[in-house]
């Protein structure tokens, strides 16, 4: 059985080829010189977050602001440190709540998704349309005012002021759900049939063909998932301490005003490191799938 | 004749399908059983609250009492009493109108030329072009540029080449704000669609190519639209949604650094209007009435987009 998909999965990997097709050194010397000035110019808030993370205090104030840092330190994160070990709840609290409602609102998202993604883009039923439409449509409407009938909807599930709070409705998004159900689409209708045919029902189909298949989609969308949940501070739904993320406590030390700019420079670098090493680690394996499967060179 | 004929043949058709539809809803359990997570929670967390939302924006509701049915009066208030409502209106029908398309085509230009690129270069290339989305300070960036002193980066440089003799109050200036203000979200917008584009192109076929370059596909712009551009439709028609949704929904960067209300409401768009009575104002109703009016908005642009798209390759 699982030989029998192997082969199948076969029918996906196509010849390796290095070397590009019609391709101009014109049109590349263009492109680079276009990439590069355009580099640069999104580069900055980047460059902007690690040089001020390492600034002394004096480079901070300093007027007119500088891009660059002159001395830099490791001062702000020692800092940030004693700020951290001086919290009411203990630091690593946070950093579990943070652990599990975003890991819970990612990983959730994009089980959920994929799995009512795969009905919609390949099987028909009674249905199909309205539902793909609704979420489509869903995601159109402001979010300013539906969080107030969904804070209430919350308080009547009584899941107010607890992890489940968060990480419901972030299940629940319409983003992922559509981006899931595009790339499905593309997989050839044979890829399926053959298993089928196999004897596999279809939740093994999806397990085991579709979401291998669509790599590039789910570490997408986890990259956007984990963004969404990373940047969460609890607001309104989570009112105990205990239960509050990270971002809420990281927000609360950077809050301090002058005194604390140090220490709110290396929170900013924190809050923004965090995604950017995911991203990274997810981004490089959309590109190994690649390569591995064969699908692309 | 023929008529009677045709209604006869609809009858029996409908009848078969009533039939049938019981009999499809239980072939297709395991698809319904697959949907039903997801749609359970899409139903509390997102269909229910819409659907109370639009009901709000027949009320008038401050969160403290019980919501009072006012009928279709914040409608009329905001088509024909709320000057800034029709005023925010217009720039965001332009700002959506400049930054939706080209932002569109800028992700789709960056994710095809960072897809030449192989490893490493490729994934730290995306992370440069999507850094502003990732790093939370974009706007810092922004105000640090555009200092309305002669301190101001822009300011400076201005001065220094001579373009200007003194410092231009670049957000308190009417007629710079949207220019600004497109530049900016422009410089944002490499986001969710971006990625989504890096991972379509991922999913093209190489055999492709190979094919289109045999039947004389001969530089890379014709191979951009006779073939990538056509293999990666469902990717175009996400990353068209999601750029609707953004280009309507413009208003931190309105926020941020034209601040709110901005200069004679220069900045002002439909969602700071909406955030003003929604969050500062708390008069939830009319929040609710200016929402359903956006909703309308962007399901009206998005009907014409997609079918725009599918013309692609053609």
């Amino acid at each position: 059985m699982a030989d029998k998909i192997k082969t199948k999965r076969k029918f996906r990997l196509f010849k390796h080829k290095e070397k590009k097709l019609n391709r101009s050194m014109a049109g590349n010397t263009l492109l680079f010189i276009l990439m590069g000035l355009c580099g640069v110019a999104m580069a900055i808030p980047l460059v902007m977050v690690i040089n001020n993370a390492l600034k002394p205090l004096d480079e901070l104030f300093q007027f007119p602001p500088k891009i660059f840092v002159r001395n830099p330190t490791l001062e702000n994160f020692s800092d940030l440190f004693i700020l951290m070990n001086d919290t009411w709840v203990p630091f690593s609290r946070y950093m579990l709540n943070t652990v599990i409602i975003t890991g819970g609102g990612m990983v959730g998202h994009v089980i959920i998704a994929s799995l009512a993604a795969y009905p919609l883009a390949k099987h028909n039923f009674p249905g199909k349309k309205i539902l793909f439409q609704m979420v489509v449509l869903s995601m159109m409407f402001s979010w300013t005012v539906t969080q107030t009938p969904q804070y209430m909807i919350i308080s009547w599930l009584g899941i107010n002021n607890s992890y489940w709070a968060l990480i419901l409705p972030a299940c629940a998004f319409g983003m992922g759900l559509y981006l899931m159900k595009q790339f499905m689409e593309q997989l050839p209708d044979s890829l399926m049939e053959s298993a089928r045919l196999d004897g596999a029902g279809e939740f093994r189909i999806f397990w085991s063909i579709v979401m291998p298949n669509v790599k590039p989609a789910w570490l997408t969308l986890a990259i956007f998932q984990f963004q969404q949940m990373w940047g969460n501070t609890g607001g309104t739904f989570i009112r105990d301490e205990q239960l509050k993320p990270l971002q809420y406590s990281l927000y609360q030390i950077s809050a301090g005003g002058a005194a604390r700019a140090g220490a709110g420079a290396a929170v900013t670098f924190i809050i923004a490191a965090v995604p950017i090493t995911f991203f990274l680690i997810c981004q490089s394996n959309v590109l190994e799938t690649m390569t591995s499967s064969g699908m692309k060179d | 004749m023929s008529d009677t004929n045709d209604r006869a043949q609809a009858a029996l058709e409908k009848a078969k399908k009533q039939g049938r539809l019981w009999y499809q809803i239980k072939k297709n359990r395991a698809s319904y059983i697959m949907l039903a997570p997801y749609f359970i929670l899409f139903f509390f967390f997102t269909v229910l609250p819409v659907l109370m939302a639009v009901g709000f924006s027949f009320t008038y509701y401050n969160m403290l009492e019980m919501p009072q049915f006012v009928g279709w009066k914040n409608y009329i208030k905001l088509f024909f009493e709320d000057d800034i409502f029709m005023k925010s209106l217009k720039n965001t029908l332009i700002l959506a109108v400049v930054t939706g398309p080209v932002s569109y085509m800028l992700c789709l230009l960056f994710a095809w030329i960072i897809n030449e690129f192989k490893g490493k270069t490729r994934a730290f290339l995306t992370l440069i072009f999507y850094a502003p989305s990732i790093c939370g300070n974009a706007y810092v960036v922004w105000n640090l540029i555009l200092t309305g002193d002669r301190y101001g980066y822009l300011n400076g440089i201005l001065m220094k080449l001579g373009v200007l003799d003194e410092a231009v109050q670049w957000m308190q200036t009417e007629k710079y704000v949207l220019p600004v203000l497109i530049v900016v979200q422009l410089w944002l917008s490499l986001g969710t669609g971006f990625l989504s584009f890096i991972a379509g192109l991922q999913t093209v076929d190489k055999s492709m190519y190979e094919a289109a370059a045999l039947d004389g596909v001969k530089n890379r712009w014709q191979e951009l639209w006779y073939v990538t551009l056509p293999a990666m439709k469902p990717q175009l028609m996400f990353g068209a949604v999601m750029q609707i949704t953004q280009a309507f929904a413009i208003a931190d960067v309105s926020l941020q650094l034209a601040g709110n209300p901005s200069v004679n409401y220069a900045g002002a768009t439909v969602v700071t209007h909406l955030l003003d009575y929604g969050t500062v104002r708390l008069e939830m109703g009319y929040a609710s009435a200016i929402a359903t009016v956006l909703f309308l908005l962007m399901v009206g642009s998005n009907q014409l987009v997609q079918k725009l798209l599918r013309r692609v390759g053609e």
